[in-house]
């Protein structure tokens, strides 16, 4: 299965109310494979094509408001249009799951897959203090493991999770396991698990309210800060990462996404060489697993980052090390995926013999 | 003949003067007070018995302050 | 003929009219004589009288009446600007036996929103949009909007709006009539007694619409902004007598039985 397919069956299978999108090159086969699949018909849940990415996103902020599993995909342009919906989503704190299929920019860019939208991501993107929780698959099989995790991360947070990808996972052909179909939510658990959604106002509570305004500035700090303890929380909880031939290592790559899978195969040609390289893979990108790359900094001589971009991802491992160790980026842009000897070349020339 | 007797209740502290209750009754029973309420508005009050409980005052109020009574009379 | 006095007048059985419950007691932030006030008051009344508080969700826009959700006394969500028929899509293609509306001013619907405002009606979703209509931009403090008359000043077309530079006013209600997925469209207004109770008829409709699955039910409020337009509320109701009203003419646009 393609990783766009694969994350659009694993959604239906998470328990999905609904899916809304615009379409965009390397993304389009979500909402392509979901409207084949006639979800509607299998579980209930409905796919709608909206007329723009501003639609889509705010068709995900009143189907959270409800209590439902919603979700949207887009890439790169698409999701900068999302930038406003999302961030009254994570202001009025509404659970769901946003997928970019990153392609390069800026502005229409090419079609073809990067990784500079991690600032985007991870930095806000939209306006005022808000995080997501951004998780980066580097397979296909993480395209469907993280539709299903990232509904479990958002209802546990109340926060928009935003699955970071890029064209090459979005496109590539690999095996995958799929979970079991869950069901979705019924009316009862919305109401039990989800007492604050819109569902209509009964006689045996009050009114439910879904909004980001409060002019009253000293509730509205308060609100923030509120906010920024759950991000704390999701911090200490929920980092992710995988950590590959890293107990010996001397040097050091951290890479997430498509750039691991080609710093994997570059750790295996330098370790051929000799050289005892280690792989840090992110798979949060938000919370960032500053603590274990903060470790690895007194253990090894150097460490190397590899994004399809000019290096953004590499402010944060700065910020882990300190002024311990080197940190050098490399990188490829406008779409071009870098090659696991040119990632080998890097090392040699950035780390080992700079 | 039966008579219709109304009267209307207006929540003073809620009004903002606005008049637009004024024109709306056709016997003239609202004016505008010279005294003000406690955020600073002219209230509406009544100045006559006139009221026949028509309500056209309470709807066309935009702050819904006004409630009213009607009666037959025999 | 037998005298009364007012306290047996004011006895519960005795009562014609009192705001609905489903009006909160809070008081209400809009300017006084705003058309704002009135056309809340209509929404909850049928609302009411249908007795469906407890499955209706309304969706507030950005603008004067952001706050609506603080007095409508209902389940309400707050969208960003121009995007609540987007939103209310989504609700109601996930609750559709909910009865789903929004309320949007002028420039939310038909200036930042025209998109989403155009989809929502031309894909016939089973909403209500309630529309108000002032011709201006009250909450930022009276800007220019799409609506804004030809040779209307506002504090963007200080000198009065100038079509040949500022673009002609929307009629944004003759286009949604246009559309195959709109069942009713109609402009009314909420200044006068009378046109109260039409407004009242059309929300009522508006709504029944809804409930038989008929398709988009569109009602324009045409309404004043007294601040906005820097008149007392009652010149600003006269005002929109003599100049809304011959470019905004009142009455049903569209009637699909
Ligand atoms: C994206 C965005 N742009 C601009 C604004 C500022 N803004 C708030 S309300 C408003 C205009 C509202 O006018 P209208 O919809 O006519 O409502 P009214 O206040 O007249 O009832 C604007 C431009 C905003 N909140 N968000
Ligand atoms: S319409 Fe209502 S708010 Fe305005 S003056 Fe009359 S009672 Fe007061
Ligand atoms: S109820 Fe009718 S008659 Fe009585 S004050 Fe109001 S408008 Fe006038
Ligand atoms: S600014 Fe205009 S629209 Fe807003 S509350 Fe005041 S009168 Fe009403
Ligand atoms: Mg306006």
């Amino acid at each position: 299965m393609k990783g766009n397919e694969a994350f659009a069956e694993a959604a239906i299978r998470a328990g999905a109310d609904g899916y809304f999108g615009y379409p965009i090159t390397p993304q389009s086969e979500v909402m392509e494979y979901l409207m084949a699949e006639k979800p509607h018909e299998r579980t209930g849940m409905i796919v709608l094509q909206a007329e723009s990415e501003i639609a889509a996103i705010n068709m995900v902020y009143g189907g959270a408001a409800c209590g439902k599993r919603v979700l949207t995909s887009s890439s790169s342009p698409g999701v900068s249009l999302k930038q406003e919906g999302i961030s009254y989503i994570a202001g009025a704190e509404l659970p769901c799951v946003i997928l970019n299929v990153a392609r390069g920019g800026p502005g229409l860019g090419t079609i073809q897959p990067a990784q500079s939208d991690y600032f985007q991501s991870t930095k806000g993107g939209g306006h005022g203090d808000y995080k997501m929780l951004v998780l980066a698959p580097s397979s296909v099989q993480e395209m469907a493991d993280f539709a299903g995790l990232g509904f479990e991360l958002a209802f546990k947070y109340r926060n928009p999770v935003l699955i970071l990808s890029d064209g090459a996972i979005g496109q590539m052909m690999e095996k995958v396991e799929l979970d079991e179909q869950r069901p979705r939510f019924t009316d009862e658990e919305i109401k039990n698990n989800t007492p604050w959604a819109t569902t209509g106002k009964t006689k045996d509570r009050e009114r439910n309210i879904i909004t980001s305004l409060d002019l009253d500035s000293y509730k509205q700090e308060l609100h923030n800060l509120d906010l920024q303890a759950k991000y704390r929380e999701m911090e200490k909880n929920e980092t992710r990462y995988e950590a590959i031939s890293c107990d010996d290592a001397e040097y050091l790559i951290v890479a997430y996404g498509t750039s691991a899978r080609l710093s994997q195969k570059a750790v295996d040609l330098l370790r051929a060489e000799g050289i005892k390289v280690g792989l840090l893979r992110p798979i949060t990108l938000f919370p960032f697993p500053t603590a274990v790359i903060a470790k690895l900094a007194d253990q090894v001589k150097g460490i190397l980052t590899v994004e399809m971009s000019a290096g953004q991802m590499i402010e944060d491992v700065r910020l882990a090390v300190g002024c311990r160790v080197k940190v050098e980026h490399f990188g490829r842009m406008g779409g071009i995926i870098p090659s696991p000897t040119e990632i080998v070349d890097a090392m040699h020339k950035k780390i080992i013999g700079g | 003949m039966a008579k219709v007797k109304g009267d209307i209740v207006i929540d003073i502290e809620k009004c903002k003067g606005c008049e637009v209750c004024i024109p709306a009754c056709p016997n003239d029973v609202i004016a505008l007070s010279k005294n003000v309420n406690g955020k600073g508005y002219n209230y509406a009050e009544t100045i006559n018995d006139e009221c026949i409980g028509c309500a056209n005052c309470a709807i066309v109020c935009p702050d819904g302050v006004i409630t009213v009574y009607r009666k037959r009379m025999e | 003929m037998a005298e009364i006095t007012k306290e047996e007048l004011r006895q519960p059985e005795n009562l014609i009219y009192k705001k609905t419950d489903l009006l909160t007691d809070k008081a209400l932030s809009y300017c006084p004589g705003c058309g704002h006030g009135t056309a809340h008051r209509i929404v909850m009344e049928v609302l009411d009288e249908m007795g469906i508080q407890d499955q209706t969700i309304g969706i507030a826009p950005v603008g004067c009446s952001v706050l609506a959700y603080e007095f409508m006394n209902i389940d309400m969500q707050q969208a960003a600007h121009g995007r609540a028929p987007a939103v209310a899509t989504a609700v109601k293609r996930l609750y559709p036996e909910k009865f789903v509306f929004t309320y949007q001013g002028d420039g939310d619907l038909a200036a930042i929103g025209t998109a989403e405002t155009i989809h929502a009606c031309n894909r016939g979703e089973n909403i209500v949009i309630i529309f108000i209509n002032n011709g201006i931009y009250g909450m930022t403090g009276g800007q220019m909007a799409p609506t804004t008359l030809p040779g209307m000043k506002s504090s963007t077309s200080p000198y009065g709006r100038d079509v040949a530079t500022m673009g002609n006013p929307l009629k944004i209600t003759e286009l949604i009539a246009q559309l195959p997925g709109t069942i009713y469209v109609t402009r009314q207004a909420v200044h006068t007694p009378a046109n109260v109770r039409k407004t009242k008829k059309a929300v009522r409709k508006a709504f029944e619409n809804q409930k038989l699955n008929k398709g988009l039910s569109f009602v324009e409020i045409v309404s004043n902004c007294n601040s906005g337009w820097k008149m007392t509320p009652r010149q600003s109701n006269e005002w929109m007598v003599d100049n809304m009203f011959p470019f905004y003419p009142l009455g049903d646009i569209k009637v699909n039985d």
